[in-house]
């Protein structure tokens, strides 16, 4: 009885402080709906398909996403291409290769096994492009980003299995763009987001409505576009989602059989001593 | 004191709570031993990079070109008229392995032969264009190969390997 | 060492057995081996403990079959770990999750030493072993969070690495002995990459000596009280054997759920962003096993002070036997002890807590009463409640509450542990 007094002054005097440091400039993310969270989570494969087609035409032009491969495409719980599709995806791009028997380094068409290039040929490159910002490479960026949760939602994320704090952030970031509050200035070269930390990004919008026909009939708007795109990040960051939560419920099962049986075992092990 | 029917239903079962229970936690570590196993394997990357495909345009008559294929030399030669006489001409009782030339090219694509480029006898790179026969010759023990990559003198017991490959169009291969 | 007269009946096995007692010795530790007959789950993280080191021993050294100990490659050889290698994301997940229900399982083995008593006479060389096993288990985390080369590694390892400059004089040179270089860099790892391979064999000999120093005197129990005759303790096989099984899978469950649902929860997203030691992250936070040290340490203003508070409040585990003065072991019967153990509960948590949170305001204030408290249960709470404290009465003997004062079932016997 005292025990769980205890515990709940502790909880609650925590709880006070928690709340006093919410309130200051501190970014709400929201949640969104994905169709890969949960213990049954698949990715949908259509979405993931357009949401390669945004990255493709969109973001490629300044983020590279050198960990994921061409043959990726193709694989299983992905974006569903066969592999004539993944070798036309990479034929369509140029790839260094060398050094060649003249001792130079020469251009080709892509091949399956090659990685996505990058648009830049290095960090410097890039900062030099974009005024000493870095555009970060994509392939883990949906595991690289996330949110805080705080007590008692961190606790209850456990039991919910909230692992999409990244492509909610991700969601938030693209669609966040504004006006920055009465009273604050922005100088040019950087832009006012709403769920970017410190609320200044350098990045410029990169989403607006109509930019990227989807020709599978899905509403081609920013909104639209921004869950796309972070869906397809997520898959890219977690390319063995869909085959880790199936064979999780797989261990699962077989686990709490296990139990049961190892249980009753005990039971009548120990019955025989009483 | 329990009555001896009794005692034997008991002991069956719990006999097959017990085999029961074995067997499932066997299963199990037989499940969970798979991955340690199966990580060992070539992983998707090294899969990935199994075959490799050549353009065929660029080799000249009478030129050996060298190709990397599964981390092994592959010598791919594209044989003169004359190296493709002297190949199909051979008695094959001659021949420490006997084999055809024509079971060593593709069918109508007989000027182009595709061998991996080990010795089979230790396994050194033998040097093109080179040796008695105008085909291989091995600096390491002497083997000597013809202009089809057949073993004629020498320690190596076995031809040169013929890799799988197939045409995928008039002047390019996939070899693997 | 516990000897037993067993002989095996295979005439090879006899072979071995007559020049190797090999046999004889696992039948006496882990078959007829004698253990009390009261004892309850939290007696089972021992043997939990023992099957997650093995666990994270297999796991580690076959990811070390694709890993690349180098600061340009190490954070893309994980990823290829994670993408390419032949079910490489689970043995990544079970190797970084396993760490953490290690770490779980080794605070709910030590809280159950502190309420039972467990590091009092004749345990205080096993006890002490135990702590020993703690820095090991420590350490090894700290390197082993290095080796992905994400920023919270990276930061991690600069923070703690300069822990040590704060030694007086020598403090310096000490840092720099440790980084192999002015900073955190390939030298770093690379040793940080031996030494995590290395110290968990080194592990597993001291965990020898403990079992070894825990079968030579025996289990405690919930009860406290010594072994009197046999009917107190039961064989090991079967009792304990599947007990412990059932417990193992339970916990598990456990490990599961985290593996293959919420792999990345107890982790920091900051990790999977590439080292960058050009750019600090806003947080810097360690792993939530080392959260209340991590608090103990940045609640002394005083950076020397600091430093020596983080290493004293692991090493005055090491006094325990001799800091706790009641000659009553467990807390059962120990009505004050027991609620000022439950108040240590919640001011470690409240520690680890205040560890993941930014050093300003009220946190601090709050972190500074807990540091102070944590280090007066130990040093002052302790020591004077053994002479204060009435006890409860103790029962005569472990199987007293259990088998009734005529001792009425015939309960299956063992010989007594020897006791020299």
């Amino acid at each position: 009885m005292r025990k769980t007094a205890l515990l709940i002054a502790a909880a609650a005097l925590f709880g006070s402080v928690v709340s006093t440091q919410a309130t200051e400039g501190h970014i709400v993310i929201q949640r969104q709906p994905w169709s890969f969270a949960g213990p049954f989570g698949t990715f949908d494969r259509a979405q993931l398909q357009r949401g390669y087609r945004i990255y493709k035409d969109v973001c490629s032009a300044c983020h590279a996403m050198k960990l994921v491969s061409f043959r990726n495409l193709a694989q299983p719980g992905g974006p569903g291409f066969s592999e004539a599709q993944a070798k036309t995806v990479a034929a369509d791009y140029k790839i260094t290769d060398g050094p060649n028997d003249k001792g130079e380094m020469f251009e080709r068409p892509g091949r399956v096994s090659d990685h996505f290039p990058s648009p830049d040929p290095n960090e410097q490159a890039a900062r030099a492009r974009f005024n000493g910002a870095y555009p970060p490479d994509l392939s883990v960026i949906a595991k690289a980003r996330g949110v805080e949760a705080g007590l008692p939602r961190g606790l209850i994320d456990i039991i919910t299995q909230y692992q999409e704090g990244g492509p909610d952030y991700l969601y938030a970031l693209l669609t966040g763009y504004g006006k920055p509050p009465a009273g604050e200035t922005i100088g040019d070269t950087q832009h006012w987001n709403r769920a970017f930390p410190g609320h200044r990004i350098s990045m410029p919008p990169p989403l607006s409505d109509g930019q990227v026909e989807y020709t599978d009939g899905t509403p081609a708007t920013v909104d639209q576009y921004a869950r796309d795109v972070a869906a397809f990040l997520m898959w890219a960051a977690e390319p063995h989602l869909e085959a880790r939560k199936r064979i999780g419920f797989q261990v699962m099962i077989f686990l709490i059989i296990f139990a049961g049986l190892a249980y009753y075992t005990k039971k009548k092990v120990w019955a025989d001593l009483h | 004191m329990a009555t001896s029917k009794t005692v034997t239903t008991e002991h069956t079962r719990r006999d097959f709570l017990y085999i029961a229970t074995a067997s499932v936690g066997a299963v199990g570590a037989a499940a969970a031993a798979w991955p340690l196993i199966s990580q060992l394997n070539p992983d998707a990357s090294v899969l990935a990079l199994s075959s490799t495909e050549v353009d065929l345009s660029p080799i000249a008559e009478g030129q050996i070109i060298t190709v990397k294929w599964q981390g092994k030399p592959v010598f791919i030669s594209h044989r003169t008229k004359k190296e493709i006489e002297s190949a199909q001409s051979v008695k094959l009782s001659e021949l420490p392995d006997p084999q055809a030339d024509s079971d060593r090219v593709k069918k109508g694509k007989d000027e182009w032969l595709v061998v991996i480029g080990i010795c089979t006898h230790l396994g050194c790179v033998p040097l093109g264009h080179e040796g008695e026969y105008n085909g291989w010759f091995c600096p390491c023990h002497g083997s000597v190969y013809d202009t089809s990559g057949r073993i004629r003198k020498g320690p190596a017991p076995l031809n040169l390997a013929v890799p799988p490959y197939e045409f995928t169009s008039d002047k390019a291969i996939k070899i693997g | 060492m516990s000897h037993s007269d067993f002989q095996p009946k295979n005439p090879a096995l006899q072979w071995i057995e007559r020049r190797l007692p090999i046999f004889s010795m696992a039948h006496g530790s882990f078959v007829s081996y004698p253990v009390p007959r009261n004892l309850n789950y939290w007696w089972t993280f021992g043997g939990i403990l023992a099957f997650m080191l093995v666990v994270q021993i297999v796991t580690g050294i076959v990811l070390v079959m694709h890993y690349t100990p180098t600061t340009a490659e190490a954070f893309d050889s994980v990823e290829k770990i994670m993408r390419d290698v032949n079910f490489g994301w689970l043995l990544r997940y079970i190797h970084a999750n396993g760490a953490s229900m290690f770490f779980l399982a080794v605070y709910i083995h030590i809280f159950r030493g502190l309420y039972y008593g467990s590091y009092k006479e004749p345990r205080e060389v096993l006890w002490i072993l135990g702590v020993i096993i703690f820095v090991l288990m420590m350490a090894t985390a700290f390197m082993g969070y290095v080796l992905p080369w994400g920023q919270m590694s990276f930061w991690a390892a600069t923070v703690i690495t300069n822990l040590f400059s704060a030694i007086p004089g020598v403090g310096k040179a000490i840092t720099q002995l440790l980084w192999g270089g002015y900073s955190v860099d390939q030298p770093t790892l690379q040793r940080f990459f031996a030494l995590h391979y290395l110290l968990p064999f080194m592990i597993a000999g001291v965990v020898g000596l403990h079992i070894w120093a825990l079968h030579h005197v025996g289990q405690g129990n919930p009860a406290g009280i010594d072994v009197k005759s046999d009917r107190d303790t039961i064989p090991f096989t079967p009792y304990a054997t599947v007990k412990d099984n059932f417990a193992l899978i339970c916990f598990m469950i456990l490990f599961a759920w985290f593996v293959f649902y919420i792999p990345n929860y107890l982790g920091h997203p900051d990790n999977y962003i590439p080292a960058n030691p050009l750019q600090t992250p806003p947080h810097i936070v360690p792993e939530w096993y080392f959260l209340p040290f991590y608090a103990i340490l940045r609640a002394i203003p005083n950076k020397l002070m600091g430093v020596l508070a983080l290493f004293a409040a692991i090493l005055v585990l090491a006094f325990l036997p001799w800091l706790d003065t009641s000659k009553v072991r467990s807390a059962r019967f120990r009505p004050l002890y027991k609620q000022f153990f439950w108040v240590l509960v919640v001011v470690c948590i409240g520690l680890g807590y205040l560890g993941a949170k930014p050093a300003e305001g009220a946190y601090v204030i709050i972190a500074r009463i807990l540091t102070a408290y944590y280090f007066l249960h130990f040093l002052v709470i302790l020591p004077v409640l053994g002479y204060f404290e009435t006890p409860k009465p103790l029962p005569k003997s472990i199987s007293e509450p259990v088998l009734g004062k005529n001792g009425a079932a015939a309960g299956i016997g063992a010989r007594a542990p020897e006791k020299n």
